[in-house]
């Protein structure tokens, strides 16, 4: 009686996806920005962050997916987010050690206000980094192993999915 | 005690499947299994009885003699994500495998060359 | 803990049918059942930051293998091997009766011998004044285990990215 649709599941699931989505994006966000605060980390928020992107590829099939996540934007976050690391790194070795936390200043206690958003030195910005570079390379490689066609995809027409 | 035991005999089971079993995903499930045992026995040792998070929620309290230990916990947190890495690769190299040669058992993967 | 060792006799029970079904998605189901109760046994030994890494990890593995399995469907075929099964049973009966034997020297569980970590928490939160202890050992204490972790999860998307997209080589006319 209800017929499957040429793509994706179904409507069910279409409907339910739309709404969470952002929750799971949003409940990703939290736990990474978090991550020197209560229980959270990079690892951790940027794998919830990947999950929700592929949600949307496999409940609203390949090419819907692809309009606006593109493969570009993915392999420019994956490159993005180990270059910021590394630069953060740099910076420190200018003053004083490799990945010295730069914000600290000698002889004071608690980098910044303790339990408040913006303490603690470049611990936010390395858990922004990291987890930029997990949550774009596992969905890089989700991409590779399910959504792709294997061998390099069609040879006449060059379509990849 | 018997909890380190118990975590032995699951590294043991790990280990039996990879060896014994001839089916590629067998061997994967097996190397999984001793993932988790490894893992489990690090975070077995770090345990302290009626210990505590190690996390502050106020300047003083709770007091550091009661949380358990936290530096087995971030050792064993990197472990976790490169156990993750390992059978991405491992399962696509059996997908591969089983593109060229239509089993998944490895007593037919032995042609050397093309 | 009593609830330890009935989450460890759950765990091996799944494992051991995870091994000797010869239903292949059967299998998988049950590799997630052992992660998940994995999961449960980090939140009872207080490290939540583990637990919630190990449920997420879980889920995503789980969707790769099936996709390994279950589109094509594949049946295990079993055989006897008599010799080679009891020889490796025999040697882990060895490593068993060995391995509890070195349990005895270690401390008991509940009581560990924590000398670096004592300095870590005595001094931690005062020195860089973030509240969760091992957020602070991973990123400022320890980070270059952070970058060699970046390289690694670098490493692997990029290989299996590269891999998974050439083409195979059928050899159709040479002998």
């Amino acid at each position: 009686m209800i017929k499957k649709p040429a793509q994706g599941m179904t409507l069910i699931v279409k409907t339910i996806t739309r709404y969470t989505v952002v929750l799971i994006l949003m409940f990703g966000m939290y736990f990474i920005m978090n991550g020197h605060l209560v229980h959270g980390g990079c690892f951790a928020g940027g794998i919830i962050v990947a999950l929700s992107i592929i949600h949307i590829m496999l409940a609203f099939g390949k090419d819907v997916a692809f309009k606006r996540i593109t493969e570009r934007a993915i392999k420019l976050c994956i490159g993005l987010g180990a270059f910021s690391f590394l630069l953060l790194g740099i910076i420190g070795f200018t003053k004083g050690a490799f990945l010295y936390n730069f914000f600290r200043k000698p002889g004071v206690d608690y980098i910044g206000q303790p339990f408040s958003l913006f303490s603690s030195g470049i611990m936010p910005l390395m858990n922004l980094a990291i987890s930029l570079t997990v949550a774009s390379g596992f969905c890089a490689i989700f991409l590779a192993l399910i959504v792709y066609k294997p061998g390099g995809g069609d040879k006449n027409t060059g379509r990849k999915l | 005690m018997t909890e380190y035991f118990l975590c032995l005999v699951l590294f043991c089971l790990g280990l039996y499947a990879i060896l014994i079993k001839r089916n590629l995903i067998k061997i994967i499930i097996g190397l999984a299994i001793m993932e988790y045992a490894v893992n489990l026995f690090f975070i077995l040792i770090g345990y302290k009885n009626s210990g505590t998070v190690p996390i502050f929620s106020s300047l003083k309290e709770p007091r550091p003699e009661i949380m358990v230990d936290p530096v087995v916990q971030t050792i064993i947190l990197t472990n976790v994500v490169i156990g993750l890495a390992i059978t991405f690769v491992l399962v696509l190299i059996a997908m591969r495998i089983y593109e060229k040669y239509g089993t998944y058992d490895i007593r037919k993967v032995n042609r050397l060359k093309g | 803990m009593i609830q330890i060792q009935v989450l460890l006799v759950f765990m091996i029970i799944a494992a051991a049918i995870a091994i000797g079904t010869s239903d292949l998605l059967g299998a998988v189901v049950s590799i997630g059942a052992v992660g998940l109760g994995l999961a449960i046994v980090f939140l009872l030994l207080q490290s939540p930051d583990l637990a919630i890494l190990q449920l997420v990890v879980e889920i995503l593995s789980l969707v790769i293998l099936i996709r390994a399995v279950g589109i094509k469907d594949t049946v295990n075929v079993r055989e006897r091997r008599f010799i080679a099964t009891s020889i490796s049973v025999i040697l882990m009966g060895l490593f068993l009766v060995f391995a509890s034997l070195a349990i005895l020297e270690i401390p008991k569980f509940g009581n560990p011998a924590m000398k670096l970590s004592f300095l870590y928490l005595k001094d931690g939160f005062r020195q860089t004044g973030v509240p969760n202890i091992v957020s602070a050992i991973m990123l400022d204490y320890r980070s270059f285990d952070m970058l060699a972790q970046i390289v690694i999860a670098f490493t692997a998307a990029i290989g299996v990215v590269v891999i998974a997209r050439k083409k195979i080589y059928v050899n159709k006319d040479k002998k």
